[in-house]
């Protein structure tokens, strides 16, 4: 018990749940994006996979880390391209498209980094991102530009499906797609952009992990975080605030997890701690799934003039 | 743009969508091979010369093939009455682990039986397993609308941790050297030989007659009508009387113990004992392999050759021209994106306008 108050009196366990939430957090909100507008993106999980890599071969390669993250950026808006044409443009399941995207996205990776680095084992580093020393906030400052960026982000997406005629469109077209129709909104084109615009952040969440996080991309890196995040967005009812209070709820235990491990007195298999995280998404799944309220045309194709 | 559905899809252009598909990506995978800086034609010479080329290449395909088809079926069943069953890794490992559990547990506590009795009970552990596994997920779906792709992919971490677990724990080979591996099964119960200094077992013969199994139930039982029914539209099926409760969870029964007991005949026909690497990902791939075969049982059969071809074959080219072998993956990935595209092609006409 003195154990469980020591590690949450200690500064770096909370500066370690801040750095844990934050690709949640891009991720979260990526999808959140997406389905708002009534897409599904189970591609998030290989979005994060081909962002982590090719925002850290940029950096890699010479360019700056803000470069880097703008690869990730880029590399998420072209899978998810490619999702929006599946999905909306030919209305194919958005479950299939989503996995087969996941599929795809991390088979290039790892052939990319396979052919980049051939005879490697041990896996070449840059210098990530620095911590933000100057900025005068504990735990934060601990942290590096992206996570601020994440936080900034929430109330940003908030401000823009709530406050603003584009949030609008999108979150209509997520509701009632014919309604949007037939009030000039083109649904073909808010979707796509709102996934080009969600896939772009899940390529972001990718690039944190190898930019910010680690040095170096490996096998395996993203390691489900991106199922996790579309475990949370319904936890956070479709709500950016919610969705960074669930984010952090899960880092949380996550942090507590590695920590209970670390302590030495663990009675348990360390396999068990290490299952917290997934148990505790599912158990979230089960209690708000009675009132989950998903946007009503959720994974539902449109095709004009059909209903 | 816009879709208009065709009247009618003629039947050589569903069959010729897929192989389309595949030479299409085939040709898109080119421009990987010349990133790689290897020659294309020789690439791919040697991929289908190491999947198919051979006596041998053929044994070991079909040996790659058999869990395969089995999480490629599991992903079938579910996937037409449109319960996305992701989790066919997890119900892998949880029939292995049983198979194990029954089959080489009991050896010096004085629990004998005879193999002609034990085999059955290990292959119906293997099957219960995996089905309990993907039992919670579909109720959960149905009675609480929970989705089930978040649940079942969610669980196969936990089941892989727990599989872990118990390598290191109770399960484990006291005379494994401290790796983590189970103990192995009794050398009576494991299958035999299909052909002899090759690796092909007889769970072929078990793959290929659950795969007509599975065709026979869409095709003639009254469970496979119902299946149909509620894939198509579960609300009309409601209407229709079909009972949609007990159909999903009945397919999420046969849909799990398909793939527990892929996780079975591998360890029968293959490892003789359960680890964390026993499984390169078949079920994810099954996936894959479900939707390559149209969701088609018999179909099954053949995307399953066909991506184990793959598999095995990129093995032996990168070791000849130094392909990463990821470009198997990347393969039977853009096939299943390029195979959707093809078979909405046939049911669809893109205007554009």
């Amino acid at each position: 018990m003195t154990d469980l108050l020591d590690i949450l009196a200690n500064p770096s366990f909370w500066v370690a749940v801040l750095r844990i939430a934050t690709p949640l957090i891009l991720g979260t909100l990526g999808v959140l994006l997406c389905e708002r507008a009534g897409v599904l993106n189970l591609g998030i999980e290989g979005i994060m996979v081909a962002g982590a890599f090719t925002g850290w071969l940029a950096v890699f390669a010479g360019a700056p880390l803000w470069a880097g993250v703008g690869v990730a950026a880029l590399t998420g808006m072209a899978f998810g391209l490619l999702h929006a044409f599946l999905t909306v443009g030919l209305a194919l399941s958005q479950h299939v498209s989503g996995l087969g995207i996941t599929l795809l996205a991390t088979a290039l990776s790892y052939f990319g980094y396979r052919v980049s680095f051939p005879k490697v084992n041990t896996p070449p580093t840059i210098a990530p991102f620095a911590p933000m020393e100057w900025l005068p906030v504990p735990i934060l400052n601990a942290q590096t530009a992206l996570t601020l960026l994440a936080l900034l982000l929430v109330p940003a997406i908030a401000w823009v499906l709530y406050r603003t005629p584009l949030g609008l469109a999108v979150r209509m077209v997520g509701e009632n797609p014919q309604a949007a129709e037939s009030q000039g909104v083109s649904v073909a084109a808010t979707r796509t952009g709102a996934i080009v615009a969600g896939s772009a952040l899940m390529g972001v969440a990718g690039s944190f992990l190898t930019l910010s996080a680690f040095n170096a991309f490996f096998f395996n890196m993203v390691n489900g975080r991106g199922w996790i995040c579309v475990a949370l967005v319904v936890f956070a009812s479709w709500r950016p605030g919610k969705a960074l209070l669930g984010a952090l709820l899960f880092a949380f235990f996550d942090a507590l997890q590695l920590r209970l491990q670390q302590s030495g007195d663990a009675v348990l298999p360390y396999q068990i701690y290490l299952m917290l995280p997934y148990l505790l998404s599912i158990l979230a799944l089960v209690l708000v799934a009675r009132k989950a309220s998903y946007p009503q045309a959720l994974m539902k194709p449109y095709r004009k003039g059909e209903r | 743009m816009r879709l208009e559905r065709r009247h009618e899809s003629s039947r050589t252009a569903l069959v010729l969508a897929p192989i389309g598909a595949i030479v299409f990506t085939m040709a898109i995978s080119a421009l990987l091979v010349l990133w790689a800086g290897a020659p294309v034609g020789r690439t791919y010479a040697l991929l289908l010369q190491g999947g198919f080329g051979s006596v041998f290449a053929w044994s070991e395909t079909l040996t790659r093939a058999i869990p395969l088809i089995l999480t490629g079926l599991a992903a079938t069943v579910a996937f037409k009455a449109r319960l996305f069953n992701i989790g066919a890794e997890g119900q892998l490992f949880a029939g292995a682990l049983a198979a194990v559990a029954v089959g080489g547990m009991h050896g010096g506590t004085g629990f004998e039986l005879s193999p002609w009795l034990l085999f059955p009970l290990m292959m119906l552990a293997a099957a219960v397993a995996g089905a309990l596994l993907l039992l919670g997920p579909a109720l959960m779906k149905n009675k609480l609308g929970v989705d089930e792709v978040v649940t079942t992919l969610l669980i196969n971490f936990i089941v892989l941790l727990g599989v872990s677990a118990l390598l290191d724990g109770p399960m484990k080979d006291p005379s494994a050297m401290g790796w983590p591996q189970s103990v192995s099964l009794q050398s009576d119960l494991e299958l035999g030989k299909l052909v002899a200094q090759t690796r092909v077992h007889t769970g072929l013969l078990w793959a290929v007659s659950l795969a007509v199994m599975v065709w026979a139930i869409f095709k003639y039982t009254v469970l496979g009508f119902d299946i149909r029914a509620v894939g198509a539209n579960a609300r009309a099926a409601v209407f229709a009387g079909v009972p949609v409760t007990r159909t999903v969870v009945m397919v999420a029964l046969l849909s799990g113990a398909l793939a527990g007991l892929a996780g079975a005949i591998e360890v029968a026909g293959r490892t003789s004992y359960v680890t964390l690497d026993m499984s390169p990902g078949y079920g994810y791939t099954g996936i894959a392999i479900a939707m390559l075969a149209g969701l088609h049982p018999l179909g099954v059969i053949a995307a399953g050759v066909f991506v184990a071809g793959v598999l095995v074959g990129a093995d032996t080219m990168s070791r000849a021209v130094g392909v990463p072998t990821y470009i198997a993956d990347v393969i039977v990935a853009a096939s299943l994106v390029a195979v959707l595209v093809a078979t909405l092609l046939t049911q669809y006409r893109v205007r554009m306008k």
